[in-house]
């Protein structure tokens, strides 16, 4: 937004990481979708020293309380200490407080596993596709016909076809995710491989793993960090989606849709086991995505803005 | 132009086919006996036999593939195993809702995105510019269903100005078919806006640097009509692509918007299926959804020239 003389880059190439890592922090935007990341990895790493109890405990005495409930807890040396149910309980007794920090854990778990995947074998199909002529034919078809089925409807497909599960779910998710990337790695390999210096390596003899890996691979590194952080955004949103259509992952896993999916069938008189994770799940994918549109921006300032 | 559309038409055929592939492939490779799968948990070995025969899993797969096409072909999807009734009759019955949904949803959206990003693009880099991209990234970052479930908090539970689930029928009255739909494609149509309304937003702020926009201010054209005749008109391609490739997030949000709202649509019908696990009516629904969703970017892909003359060449 504001207007930088990025145009006026120095022609003799600066580290990128370290530069781009430099004018990522003077974007405020990206500063504080990074900073509420950090709380989210935080609380989910340190879900269990956060005033919680046990996520997966069943209580049925004290089924869909409202938040700030509070009850005493007797340990098992018969000391006495009084909890109190911050955002309430859900309908089998469980804290959702408890609930939606483990769940935390679990999302950010799914999104940052399905982005590793997705990129992984995007980048392996892409740059097969764009290197191996006879490969590209199959494989972009492929891909074509892979993004002509609605993304939620393929993952859908897919979780119908294997048992329900963490895997399945991941993989489900991962799927209707590569198409994209590998449009991308390709793209990226076709118009790098007519450098002159990939031509001067080929030339010079460089084997092709070689090739791959010090020429081709690195102009592929910034732009599938921006695509990732999309995908991240999307698949904890895909998760929140399945569970919630009641094909997500098992249902005493704590994940925010599992939360949320739970709390449907009382929703209009107890609002609050689907609005306290659905707060945590729209700030994490919001910052996702800001912190996606700031590296965007970053790497291509010719975006910026837009 | 003749030759424009058929090239056009010609490509579609192959995604087509590949997605009919792996439509069917998708039942063969289910792990495990797709026969036993289907006939249920409590089959005996003869039942399953028979669903075997019946579904011709008994025969090659080329074979199998051949008759699962030559069926779809004369308008035969085959017969699902939880409804206990003709797919296709399934399908006819449940077909309004959906539509309904999709087109309210796609009126609100079309009607709302565009103004607000031309106006985004006109006045860039004001408070208006950032309101209308940060809740539109704020559209993208919450799931439909959150919005819906706060939809009915506020307008039917809070205020009571709408029902809170339901769908009726079009010949149960215009005024109660129109009542009940309004919150659902409300719903759905916030992600819908956020697309549109950011992709409108670029396109039109691009157009706007060009030469002929700065020839039609200097000529003294008023400022609307430079915006919607001459930027607008211009920055329609992307726009319009983006309605089309947002078919796909519209087919999602049916699925889930349709489950909020207990409307009995094909949306409703896929979930159903899935948790059911009925096979041959989810790959119907998967074929009919991607095969609408390819039909309409062909058709937008035909719409081009009528923005563009030089894509009629």
């Amino acid at each position: 937004m504001s207007a930088e003389p990025t145009v006026l880059a120095p022609a003799l190439p600066s580290p990128p990481a370290i530069s781009l890592a430099w004018r990522l922090l003077r974007n405020p935007v990206a500063v504080a979708s990074a900073g509420v990341l950090l709380v989210m990895t935080l609380i989910g790493l340190f879900a269990p020293f956060l005033g919680t109890i046990d996520p997966t405990a069943i209580n049925p005495a004290i089924r869909n309380r409202p938040p700030g409930f509070e009850r005493t807890i007797r340990a098992e040396d018969g000391s006495a200490t009084a909890f109190r149910y911050r955002m309430g309980t859900d309908s089998l007794g469980r804290d959702v407080y408890s609930r939606v920090l483990y769940g935390a854990r679990v999302s950010l778990a799914i999104a940052v596993s399905v982005a590793a995947l997705a990129l992984a074998v995007g980048l392996l199909l892409g740059l097969l596709a764009g290197y191996i002529r006879p490969l590209d034919g199959p494989i972009m078809r492929l891909m074509d016909g892979l993004m002509a089925i609605p993304g939620i409807l393929l993952a859908i497909a897919v979780v119908s076809l294997f048992r329900a599960g963490l895997p399945a779910v991941i993989a489900a998710i991962v799927v209707p995710e590569i198409p994209r990337v590998v449009r991308l790695v390709r793209s990226i390999v076709l118009s790098v491989r007519e450098e002159p210096y990939v031509e001067a390596a080929i030339m010079a003899g460089t084997r092709l793993p070689l090739l791959m890996a010090r020429h081709i691979l690195p102009n592929t590194v910034a732009p599938l960090i921006v695509q990732g952080t999309f995908i991240a955004a999307s698949a904890i949103l895909v998760e929140a989606v399945l569970s919630f259509l009641g094909i997500g992952i098992p249902p005493e896993i704590p994940s925010w849709g599992n939360i949320m999916a739970e709390g449907r069938s009382l929703f209009r008189v107890y609002p609050h086991t689907i609005l306290y994770p659905g707060i945590f799940l729209g700030l994490t994918v919001l910052a996702v995505n800001m912190l996606g549109d700031g590296l965007r921006d970053t790497l291509d300032p010719k975006m910026a803005g837009r | 132009m003749l030759g424009y559309v058929l090239r056009r038409l010609l490509a579609a055929i192959p995604v087509l086919a590949i997605v009919a592939v792996l439509v069917f492939l998708m039942l063969r490779l289910t792990p495990g006996d797709p026969a036993a799968v289907i006939a249920g948990d409590n089959a005996s070995s003869e039942q399953i036999a028979q669903v075997r025969h019946q579904l011709g899993l008994d025969q090659p797969l080329p074979a199998q593939f051949a008759i699962w096409i030559g069926n779809l072909a004369r308008g035969d999807l085959g017969e699902s195993f939880f409804f206990k009734k003709s797919i296709g009759e399934l399908i006819l019955g449940r077909i309004e809702p959906t539509l309904s949904l999709a087109a309210a949803t796609m009126l609100i959206a079309i009607c709302v995105a565009i103004p607000l990003g031309v106006v985004a693009a006109y006045r860039h880099g004001s408070w208006l510019d950032r309101i209308v991209m940060g809740v539109s990234v704020l559209g993208f970052s919450v799931p439909v269903f959150v919005i819906g479930y706060l939809m009915i908090y506020v307008f039917s539970i809070t205020l009571g100005w709408f029902p809170v689930q339901g769908y009726q029928p079009l010949s149960g009255g215009f005024g109660g078919y129109l009542h009940r739909l309004v919150l659902p494609s409300l719903t759905l149509s916030v992600v819908y806006i956020a697309l549109i309304a950011r992709m409108t937003r670029a396109s039109v702020l691009e157009v706007l640097t060009e030469d002929y926009i700065r020839t039609a201010r200097a000529k003294g054209q008023v400022e609307r009509k430079i915006l919607f005749r001459h930027a607008l008109k211009n920055a329609a391609v992307p726009i319009v692509t983006i309605v089309g490739i947002g078919i796909a997030l519209l087919i999602g949000g049916v699925v889930v918007t349709e489950s909020v709202f207990a409307i009995p649509g094909l949306g409703r019908l896929t979930v159903d299926a899935v948790l059911a696990r009925d096979y041959p009516t989810i790959q119907a629904l998967i074929l009919l959804f991607s095969g609408v969703y390819v039909l309409i970017n062909l058709l937008i892909d035909l719409t081009y020239g009528l923005f563009d003359p030089r894509i009629r060449q």
